[in-house]
């Protein structure tokens, strides 16, 4: 398992090395201009100028490489620094957003802890319901509860979060006035009373993408569970006196997690990827904001960085899930 | 066994019924039998004769709904199994009958141990602590013929062959002690060599260990080998039952006999095409009211459409004790 872990990991390299040329490629293709957001009144000369300053006349490869350095040794540097107050990077040029000329990785740890605690928590809670009911539904498919819980996932899961949110904002936050409908990322929780107003702004949106998680997850839950219920291997279980709790939270439940287990790390990548929409929805400023609006302005150095990572991320995951699969299937050995 | 000792299990009168869109399909239709203490029963008949549901119907092991044992009665000992709760069949379910099925590669689960899988009945119904266990399940791997039962615990069935695996569902089965072992095509799913290997191992079990058992089968030859009695089953029915001797020499029912004809000669005639019974087994939807058998009996006449056989004696004692047979007809052309 080790050596597979470390031979993936090194396969990793060329690949994102292969994807940030081809994102890079492919925002720098993108129509739209770091400079259509300035000002017709400012002269073309000026212009030129402020286009030189940042680098955007650079040729394409002169660009990259500078960024592949930055990404890859300046900023790790920087993190070095600031983790253990040393120097290293002093004087080196950082990764620097167009639109706000502050480093990247500076506004994306800003921004990451809005979308960690919304989406997070929203998957968390997703996956936490979706077990059980998917569970339960499959052990007693057909009852009501399997069809009121399919007939719920099924609208959960086709129903888009922009939709499901704004008729939340209709229901409780226009007409009940029960919780708020911006979402206030000052807020800096210090006392109960500032805990109650976190919960509050942060139900809504958790409860749209909360939902959505745990209708796709059930499903997944529901049908392995389905898959296994009727294998051979729990006529044995029966046949050997087990109670039902054992075959079917041991014997069934441990064979249905195995592909369970991979969906859910594979989506853990899209909670830091932001739910884009929902963010826009509730107006949680995250990342998922942060990248809409840094397309929306042709901010290149972010748009690369922030999809980057994502790519690094689901990159990552995948390995996870495939450590993971190989640690709950004896069958899988990868060695 | 002398037949003069009680039964360990006494079968009465077993019906059970499927539940299902296109009707009630009556699979298990006033089935009795009963086990010896030590005996092997064979039970022989076509698929969809109803012989392993009658197996699964003893001790609760069909999904219900669609299945439900409607009537009789299921001795075990001086218990009922059909009247007791749910919870008393599960102690009785690995205990006292072990139960062994057609196809080991799909039997185990794939991601627990053989170890593990051989433990859990023993720490469920002995008691054991898992040490105990651990040691019990060594032995019974042993028993089995399994080298290096030790280390072999720690096993995966992905492991382990066809022929391995189902000698560790039979540790399973006999782990508790039995006093019932019932397996149900136990090796219809090997190859004919390993087939020969696990019906010696059953042999020298049942020698022993000496509990009953109940061996399914569609293989004549296999009951020929091993059995004491033989069930003949025919459309959720026992058509003829018999001492193995006397229903190979001397089988009564249409069905048995064609049967037996369609076993190839390894001497005589090459030329000769393999018999066949023609036609389909009939479809158990609704109450059966005439020889389920008519359709493609040689011997069908008018009263095999209007009424179901009984069994009947042939030797003069109790149904189910000697030769017995559910037919109208008579080899010696009387009309019974």
């Amino acid at each position: 398992m080790l050596t597979f872990t470390i031979r993936r990991l090194l396969l990793a390299i060329p690949t994102l090395l292969f994807i940030s040329l081809v994102i890079f490629l492919l925002v720098d293709f993108a129509p739209g201009s770091p400079m259509s957001q300035i000002p017709l009144t400012v002269p073309p000369e000026v212009r030129l100028r402020i286009i030189e300053a940042m680098g955007a006349n650079e040729p394409i490869l002169v660009r990259y490489l500078l960024w592949l350095k930055q990404f890859f040794y300046v900023e790790p540097l920087v993190l070095i620094d600031s983790l253990f107050g040393t120097s290293h990077a002093e004087g080196m040029q950082r990764i620097v957003s167009w639109q706000s000329r502050s480093p990247v990785m500076d506004i994306i740890l800003e921004r990451m802890p809005q979308t960690l605690t919304v989406v997070g928590s929203a998957y968390v809670i997703g996956v936490i319901i979706a077990l059980p009911i998917g569970i339960y539904s499959a052990y007693r498919q057909y009852s009501w509860f399997d069809q009121v819980g399919t007939f719920i996932s099924m609208i959960g899961f086709s129903v888009p979060t922009f939709f499901t949110g704004v008729v939340l904002i209709l229901v409780f936050s226009v007409n009940l006035g029960w919780f708020p409908s911006i979402y206030d990322t000052s807020l800096r929780v210090t006392s109960w009373e500032t805990f109650l107003l976190q919960a509050k702004q942060m139900a809504m949106p958790v409860a749209v993408l909360a939902l959505y998680n745990a209708s796709q997850i059930s499903r997944y839950m529901r049908s392995s569970m389905l898959d296994n219920l009727g294998q051979d291997y729990v006529r044995t279980a029966r046949a050997k006196g087990m109670a039902e709790r054992i075959v079917v939270l041991k014997h069934v439940l441990r064979n249905s997690l195995i592909p369970v287990v991979t969906v859910i790390a594979l989506g853990i990548p899209t909670i830091f990827g932001g739910a884009i929409i929902t963010e826009q929805v509730f107006k949680v400023n995250g990342l998922g904001a942060l990248l809409i609006n840094a397309i929306q302005g042709s901010d290149l150095p972010m748009v690369q960085t922030l999809t980057f990572i994502f790519a690094v991320l689901i990159v990552l995951f995948n390995l996870i899930a495939d450590v993971l699969y190989g640690m709950l299937d004896p069958r899988i050995r990868y060695d | 066994m002398a037949d003069g000792a009680a039964p360990v299990l006494d079968v009465r009168g077993l019906k059970t019924v499927f539940r299902t869109r296109g009707g009630e399909v009556h699979a298990v239709n006033s089935v009795s039998f009963h086990l010896n203490p030590g005996e092997l029963l064979g039970v022989v008949g076509e698929s969809g004769s109803g012989k392993s549901v009658t197996m699964m119907s003893l001790i609760g092991l069909l999904p219900s709904p669609p299945a439900d044992v409607r009537a009789g009665s299921v001795m075990l000992g001086n218990r009922d199994l059909l009247k007791i709760s749910a919870e008393e069949l599960r102690n009785v379910r690995g205990a006292k009958v072990g139960f062994v099925f057609q196809d080991p590669m799909t039997s185990l689960n794939p991601v627990f141990t053989v170890g593990n899988q051989i433990m859990e009945p023993l720490m469920r119904h002995m008691g054991m602590t898992k040490a105990q266990a651990q040691i019990r399940a060594t032995e019974l791997l042993a028993l089995v013929g399994i080298p290096d039962a030790a280390a072999r615990l720690k096993s995966y069935p992905h492991q382990f062959s066809g022929g391995m695996r189902q000698r560790v569902m039979i540790a399973i089965a006999l782990a508790c002690d039995p006093d019932v072992l019932i397996a149900d095509e136990p090796t219809t799913a090997l190859d004919v060599t390993i087939q020969a290997q696990i019906l010696e191992l059953v042999k020298d079990l049942r020698k022993k260990l000496g509990m009953a058992i109940v061996w399914i089968t569609h293989d004549l030859g296999v009951i020929a080998g091993i059995a004491d009695r033989v069930m003949v089953m025919y459309g959720g029915q026992v058509v003829e039952q018999a001492p193995v001797r006397a229903l190979f020499s001397n089988p009564q029912h249409p069905y048995t006999r064609a049967l037996l004809k369609t076993i190839p000669s390894l001497t005589g005639d090459r030329a000769a095409r393999l018999q066949v019974i023609e036609g389909q087994p009939p479809i158990l939807i609704g109450a059966p009211t005439a020889c389920p058998f008519r359709a493609r009996c040689p011997q069908a006449f008018a009263r095999c459409e209007s009424e179901n056989p009984d069994r009947r004696s042939l030797d003069g004692r109790p149904v189910g004790q000697g030769h017995d047979v559910a037919c109208h007809w008579s080899p010696r052309g009387a009309h019974a």
